[in-house]
């Protein structure tokens, strides 16, 4: 098709992909997220498509592969008609399903029950796991195809970029995100706008905008279910961004081991590309933007902002200190504003909706919804989205289901590696950057690990710290020999070899790694360390002095 | 080149804006420990000997002083208790590699290092990079380099340019704190290319 030349011509065409659709034919979106994927989600949607195509084309009967739905736990996902959640769907239960459906049923057996009352929920807003989440974000994962821009076109996707490049001015947009208080969802929670208006006042006329989806630490999976299930969203929020900032230049830096994220970025790079929504002139706008992807050449620590910048500029993913923002010197020293995937997500809505409807939702100082990957010692995984401000409580009990085995919470666990673990007794600590990074679990990019009461807190520290040791680039002293020393005398504890001054060992590590390193993975290398041995500390001092590796 | 005044340990230190703490506090005469840096290279803030405290609008940080800018009315502490601590701990970190390196059994008496507070691990390099630096920065070479990340990260002299460029240069021993780049260099020529020695020292016809 021709590029589209404006606003106009957007909403037209819109309509015509609106207007051949008809909402009244049934339609099964099957997920083909990673771990629906290696459920062998393909076979379910390939039996689907063959149950389809006896009814013949005139049924109107289609079948949607889409991204990640999000209770992963109770995959391979099938959602029909009117929301129906079908879970565990094996290939051979497509023809009972789709038979059913053309005549209006529902097949029961494969509907939610819950384990222990055996109640059953038929649509996705009665099932437990889905009904306490606001899913803002992932919630058109279930119709759209990540293959199809019209798919994304016919939820109302680039109308934001519209309004922006039409409406607005490129400082209203800044202003508006500023307002809206979005506030960075990678790690550290740093407020976007004012990373935009740094970015966007440096001195020097190119400038680069940057998506960090290198998602990388264990228990981390909700940046490539969003991105792999909807990728336009976050290239419009890109694209947003790139207008309120000036830049004309975007990079896509992620891994190199996610093929099938790799194939959706690019197919929707190209799409909108096609569609004039990328590239020179958009919708007419006279604004051009590109954007490259890059890949990590496989170790974590390319996730750290300088450290991706210099993987860009083709050198060794090493970070180098900050002493001057990456916003004003970045990528070749050029002013480079970096936002993770689910920061850019956020962006649209915000055009879209204004921020004080995002200002809305949330609480005093963490604003919108938060992803989060659900894992561990819970009944229910999977990639969940709540308000900022929902009780962990809500998050583990009613959307997780609670502890497998009828055990007890010992500890939540926030952050991944560079996070920290706090005790279940606090486990009505509000989902807040603020609140938990006083606590010392602070959000990170939003993985949280569940610990039953069988877990070994000494063993939960040495497990991160292995991983870093293996993920440092190992430039700066601190970061690789702390590291190495205190997975040393973990290990040993571990193995009922502890000594006597380890506990003081631990502290002056932790003390002079979480100071001294360069990048911030060193610097928060130990705050797992630092918050078992504010919680957990009995349980190391009695390892220590038991001398066995037997707790 | 405009000028910045400063205090460094109570002292008005005067210094070129765009020059960093470390190269002030030299020019003041005033001593900070560093093992990674040199002057005829790039900064680069691996050791982490050089930190020192900086207090900016009465916010304190710590930072490498061979790395940060010099600022107007910038006050630098060289010494306190905290960066005493984390001078001591990289040193007996660095000692469980490399205990009898001059260099560092030196600084450890300074800041009270125990060389035996952590498991030894007698790789005897300390990953300093003069050596790789200096190969590549003034000579050219790059006959040295890092190879491995992490806890594993290690130097290695590259066979193929080593045979070529390091027999006629050998520069980088001398700036070596442990002469581990010695003793690299001479395992990589007994290993890849032997026999070197043997010709070069042969009496001319």
């Amino acid at each position: 098709m021709n590029r589209l030349q404006s606003a106009a011509e957007l909403e037209n065409f819109r309509a015509g992909i609106l207007a051949a659709r008809d909402p009244a034919k049934p339609c099964f979106a099957v997920c083909a997220g990673a771990a629906c994927d290696g459920l062998d989600s393909a076979r379910v949607a390939s039996a689907f498509e063959a149950e389809v195509a006896k009814l013949g084309p005139g049924a109107g009967v289609e079948v949607r592969v889409t991204g990640c739905h999000g209770y992963c736990e109770k995959g391979p996902n099938v959602v029909g008609p009117h929301d129906i959640c079908y879970f565990e769907v094996k290939p051979e239960d497509a023809p009972e399903i789709v038979a059913r459906t053309v005549d209006g049923e529902v097949v029961e057996r494969l509907v939610y029950a819950h384990p222990d009352t055996g109640e059953k929920a038929v649509h996705m807003a009665d099932v437990p796991f889905y009904k306490h989440q606001t899913r803002l974000l992932i919630g058109d994962n279930t119709r759209i195809d990540p293959m199809r821009i019209d798919d994304y076109l016919a939820v109302g996707g680039y109308a934001a970029l519209a309004k922006a490049l039409f409406q607005m001015t490129p400082d209203q947009v800044l202003d508006e995100v500023k307002q809206a208080n979005l506030r960075g969802r990678g790690g550290g929670g740093f407020p976007a706008g004012q990373k935009w208006e740094t970015a966007k006042n440096a001195p020097g006329e190119e400038k680069y905008v940057i998506v960090n989806a290198h998602e990388g630490e264990p228990g981390a999976f909700m940046d490539r279910a969003l991105f792999t299930g909807n990728p336009h969203k976050v290239l419009e929020g890109l694209i947003i961004g790139a207008w309120a900032i000036g830049s004309h230049r975007g990079f896509i830096y992620t891994r190199h081991d996610a093929p099938q994220l790799i194939k959706h970025i690019e197919t929707a790079l190209a799409q909108a590309e096609g569609y004039g929504l990328l590239g020179e002139n958009i919708l007419g706008s006279g604004f051009d933007f590109r954007v490259e992807v890059h890949f990590d050449v496989g170790i974590f620590v390319s996730g750290e902002s300088s450290a991706l910048m210099r993987s860009i500029e083709g050198n060794p993913p090493e970070p180098r200190p900050k002493y001057i923002r990456t916003s004003v010197a970045g990528i070749w020293d050029k002013p480079s504003n970096l936002n993770n995937v689910e920061t850019w997500a956020n962006v649209p809505q915000i055009i879209s909706r204004g921020a004080d409807w995002y200002k809305s939702i949330g609480t005093e100082g963490s604003k919108g919804t938060k992803l989060v990957s659900l894992s561990g010692n819970v009944v229910n995984s999977g990639v969940v989205e709540v308000p900022m401000g929902t009780p962990l409580r809500k998050i583990v009990y009613d959307i997780g289901g609670g502890i497998p085995g009828g055990k007890a919470a010992k500890a939540v666990h926030f952050g991944g590696p560079m996070g920290g673990s706090i005790p279940a007794s606090l486990i009505d600590a509000p989902l807040d950057f603020d609140e938990l990074a006083k606590l010392g679990a602070p959000i990170g990019a939003g993985g949280l690990l569940v610990m039953d009461e069988d877990t070994d807190m000494v063993d939960v520290a040495r497990y991160f710290l292995e991983f870093l040791t293996n993920e440092s680039c190992g430039k700066c002293v601190p970061c690789r020999e702390g590291m190495r020393q205190t997975l040393k005398v973990l290990t040993n504890i571990t193995k009922g070899k502890g000594r006597s001054g380890d506990i003081a060992r631990l502290e002056d590590l932790s003390d002079v790694t979480g100071a001294a390193c360069l990048c911030a993975l060193g610097r928060t290398a130990s705050d797992p360390l630092k918050s078992m041995l504010r919680y957990f500390r009995d349980e190391y001092e009695t390892r220590i002095a038991g001398g066995s590796a037997v707790r | 080149m405009s000028e910045v005044v400063m205090q460094i340990d109570g002292k008005e230190v005067k210094a070129g804006d765009g020059t960093t703490v470390l190269q002030a506090a030299r020019s003041a005469g005033i001593r900070i420990p560093t093992l990674c840096h040199h002057d005829k290279l790039e900064p680069f803030g691996a050791c982490r000997m050089c930190m020192v405290e900086v207090e900016v609008r009465g916010r304190k940080n710590y930072v490498v002083s061979c790395l940060y800018p010099v600022a107007k009315d910038l006050l630098v502490r060289t010494r306190s208790e905290r960066v005493d601590k984390i001078r001591r701990v990289i040193l007996e970190e660095l000692l469980a590699h490399a205990p009898n390196s001059p260099e560092l059994v030196a600084l450890a008496a300074e800041y009270g290092a125990d060389r035996d507070r952590f498991d030894k691990d007698p790789s005897f390099c300390i990953l300093c990079g003069l050596c790789v630096r200096y190969c590549a920065e003034v000579k050219g070479k790059n006959a040295v380099d890092f190879i491995e990340r992490g806890a594993r990260r290690e130097i290695s002299f590259i066979p193929e340019i080593a045979a070529k460029e390091c027999w006629e240069c050998q520069e980088c021993f001398a700036l070596c704190p442990t002469s581990y780049a010695q003793a690299a260099y001479f395992l990589t020529e007994a290993l890849a290319f032997p026999g070197r020695r043997k010709k070069a020292s042969a009496p001319s016809a």
